[in-house]
């Protein structure tokens, strides 16, 4: 059992939505993240989902949807064959005479400020997976007021071909 | 192509059901569907069957549908009339039967404010549909009803929603029904892989102890000539399940019967002592496998199905094929054959074997003087349909009487045992006979019911009558809720925990008078033969009461979470759990 990227690509119809979230409800599949939005096309939406199953339910999973008539299409998005990114908003706590420590070691982590207060720092991350947990660990003991993230998107690289073992162009 | 004409929106439903070749249509009018009964008042070449309960034109639409092969359709009003749906439209789900609901709903504008009789149809029902439509711009009306049949009878067939807002229905356009689908994102199969094909022929070949496992999916696929070629072909002994029964012709020497819980213990043994299971139009369901770690332990599997999902599902298919039956088993046909090179099959002693077990271990029952066994009646009926020279088509409700009806009725031709399997509805043979009559004017339709099943839809009786569909209802009536009772027996102890249903009230022969029918009772085997030919003979809807023994238990059997293969044979074997 381990967690797992699934790209979907659904016609942007009402309801197409719920149909794929009740599809995983009904079969007790549980969904960790889910963010979706449109693509290239209005008329299409892209849905990254994050699933926690085994490699035999993610195979049904992939088969189950492709059975709903507004899925067009349903790809695993592997960790090495994909750019993932996520944004996450933090308010975190911060007295002003630690607000300069605070700020200084977080744009060294790659965030930004997106607003400040008397008392809190909002900030926003926009980065891999692994950076974004990375950043949550590092402000975590200033005290987190929220938090909120998109969930996980994701595309193939153009540089990923099947499986091979080609090291990718430029892994960023 | 229709040309483009001016109408409402409740004509262009009908115009569409026109097109579709819809000749039967089964439903309540209500509030929120009227303007679409106006416009059947105002002319149409649907033959609409008013029922008496949605529940009951649900379940007629699906008898209808099994009986012919053809989408059956059901319509209801908005709020109650669309969830009263909701139990055939889920049994629809369960078998694979091809099934479009058309509901009516409030108008547009009234949608999600609690509006008398609103009910969010599509939200309901979304778990148990292939996909349902809420249509609320009439210029979507004509694609969405082309949508709506095409998705039911492709791929493996199922039920849909159309849900019509009642201002659409009112509503006037151009109307022009589409010639072609689009639906990007579906798109089933249309043939199998070659290679697959090779495969499966090479495994058939060199396999030992071969069995086919035959499912409903044959008869959706209208496959039954294939499976037959096949299985004659290279000489396979098969197994057909409660869903497929008549796929294969029940007489047929290498039809070994239905397997699985209620199926007969040399069924269960060929299927789980092969080496390997050549599955067919069916998946694996826990009724006939039992305990799945433990089923077929020692066989290679090859599964035919139009459904990739189900592939794999609960059992890995070592050679999966996807895609249509008849053009996959016809493919696999030739390729033995070719491959063969007419060499005498391999399997011979397991042919041997597998019909010595079937002598060894037969269905049976025993006969007590004076006591009237459900399965006599069952036999009795058997009998007298052999002598009848046009078709007759079963259909059963859920219980004892369903397994009992499985085990003993002898089905030659596809299309003629109508019953509910997956989602196992009480209360679905009545309706169900009377859908199976409109398809089948021809036939004789049985229906053999329990007491507790009848009770729950023989107000669809009064749709038999007035509407001309005559079927003759068989109720097995032992007083109780049987195959509750069987379990209650045997695994909790004889605690009878609600489930005696008396013979107290109705009179079901005094019932069936009240609905115009003609009404028999028998309690004496002495009679049966008589009685159920009268009832035959009726020229009218006949509904016989059969009063029977209500300890006999439903044999052999595997109990819940055993292993197949342990089935046990009959009550001797003195099994509590």
């Amino acid at each position: 059992m381990s967690t797992h990227t699934i790209s979907v690509r659904l016609e942007n119809k009402p309801g197409a939505l719920a149909r794929v979230s009740q599809l995983f409800s009904r079969r007790g599949y549980n969904i960790q993240s889910l963010a979706v939005g449109p693509t290239e096309r209005p008329d299409i939406s892209r849905l990254t989902l994050r699933v926690d199953c085994s490699e035999h339910s993610l195979e049904q999973i992939e088969k189950q949807m492709h059975k709903l008539v507004n899925v067009l299409r349903v790809t695993e998005l592997r960790p090495d064959e994909a750019i993932e990114r996520e944004l996450a908003l933090v308010t975190v706590s911060v007295p002003p005479d630690r607000r300069a420590d605070l700020v200084a070691l977080s744009q060294v982590a790659g965030a930004r400020v997106a607003d400040i207060g008397r008392d809190a720092i909002t900030f926003e991350f926009v980065g891999r997976p692994d950076q974004l947990e990375a950043f949550e660990e590092l402000i975590r003991p200033y005290g987190v007021r929220e938090l909120v993230r998109t969930g996980r998107v994701g595309l193939r690289r153009p540089s990923a071909s099947g499986r091979s073992s080609t090291p990718s162009v430029q892994q960023v | 192509m229709s040309r483009r004409t001016r109408m409402l929106g409740s004509d262009a439903i009908l115009r569409a059901l026109e097109h579709e070749g819809v000749e039967v249509a089964f439903g309540i009018p209500g509030g929120a569907i009227l303007p679409t009964y106006d416009a059947m008042a105002r002319g149409t070449s649907v033959r609409h069957v008013l029922a008496r309960h949605e529940q009951g034109a649900g379940h007629m639409a699906e008898g209808y549908a099994r009986a012919s092969g053809r989408v059956g359709v059901a319509i209801a009003t908005s709020g109650p009339g669309a969830t009263n749906l909701v139990t055939p439209i889920a049994d629809a789900w369960m078998d694979s039967t091809p099934l479009v609901c058309i509901t009516g709903q409030v108008r547009s504008s009234l949608i999600g404010t609690d509006a008398f009789q609103e009910t969010d149809a599509t939200g309901i029902t979304m778990p148990i549909v292939k996909h349902s439509w809420l249509v609320q711009d009439i210029e979507e009306l004509p694609q969405v009803m082309k949508a709506a049949f095409h998705v039911a009878r492709t791929g493996r067939q199922g039920p849909v929603l159309v849900d019509v807002a009642k201002d659409v229905q009112e509503a006037e356009f151009e109307f022009e029904y589409p010639d072609e689908v689009d639906l990007p994102g579906w798109k089933p199969p249309r043939k199998v892989h070659p290679k697959q094909v090779r495969e499966a022929a090479q495994a058939i070949l060199a396999a030992q102890r071969p069995i086919v496992y035959a499912g409903g999916g044959v008869l959706n696929a209208d496959a039954c000539a294939e499976l037959l070629r096949l299985v004659e072909s290279a000489r396979l002994p098969a197994v057909v399940t409660l869903m497929g029964k008549g796929c294969l012709p029940d007489s047929h020497p290498l039809n070994y019967g239905p397997p699985g819980m209620h199926g007969s213990k040399y069924a269960n043994w060929a299927l789980n002592k092969s080496d390997l299971v050549i599955a067919v139009g069916t998946r694996f369901d826990d009724r006939v496998t039992g305990k799945v770690s433990a089923f077929a332990p020692g066989a290679q599997v090859i599964h035919f199905d139009i459904d990739a999902a189900e592939v794999g599902k609960i059992r890995h298919a070592d050679i999966p094929v996807v895609g249509p039956l008849s053009i996959a088993l016809s493919e696999l046909t030739g390729e033995l054959e070719r491959a063969r090179e007419g060499r005498a099959p391999v399997h011979e002693p397991w042919l041997r074997q597998v019909e010595d077990w079937r002598e060894q271990f037969p269905f049976r029952y025993t006969k007590v003087d004076g006591v009237l066994k459900p399965q006599t009646a069952v036999e009795t009926l058997r009998d007298l349909a052999a002598t009848r020279t046009e078709d007759v088509v079963w259909t059963t409700g859920v219980g004892q009487h369903q397994m009992w009806a499985m085990q003993y009725l002898v089905c030659d031709q596809p299309r003629s045992f109508i019953t509910s399997g997956g989602l196992g509805t009480m209360g679905y043979g009545v309706p169900a006979a009377v859908g199976a009559k409109a398809a089948r004017p021809d036939a004789t339709v049985v229906c053999v019911d329990g007491d507790g099943c009848f009770q729950m839809t023989c107000q669809e009786l009064a749709t038999a009558a007035l509407e001309r569909l005559p079927i003759v209802a068989v109720v097995l009536n032992n007083g109780w809720l049987g195959m509750v009772r069987q379990w209650q027996e045997m695994f909790y102890d004889e605690r009878f925990a609600q489930t005696h249903l008396t013979h107290a009230v109705p009179d079901y022969a005094m019932l069936a008078e009240a609905y115009g029918c003609a009404g028999f009772t028998v309690d004496s085997e002495d009679d049966l033969e008589a009685t159920l030919a009268a009832a035959f003979e009726a020229g009218r809807t006949a509904v016989v009461d059969v009063r029977c023994d209500p300890e006999e238990k439903c044999f052999p059997m595997v109990p819940a979470g055993a292993a197949a293969v342990d089935v046990i044979e009959s009550d001797d074997e003195g099994v509590r759990i």
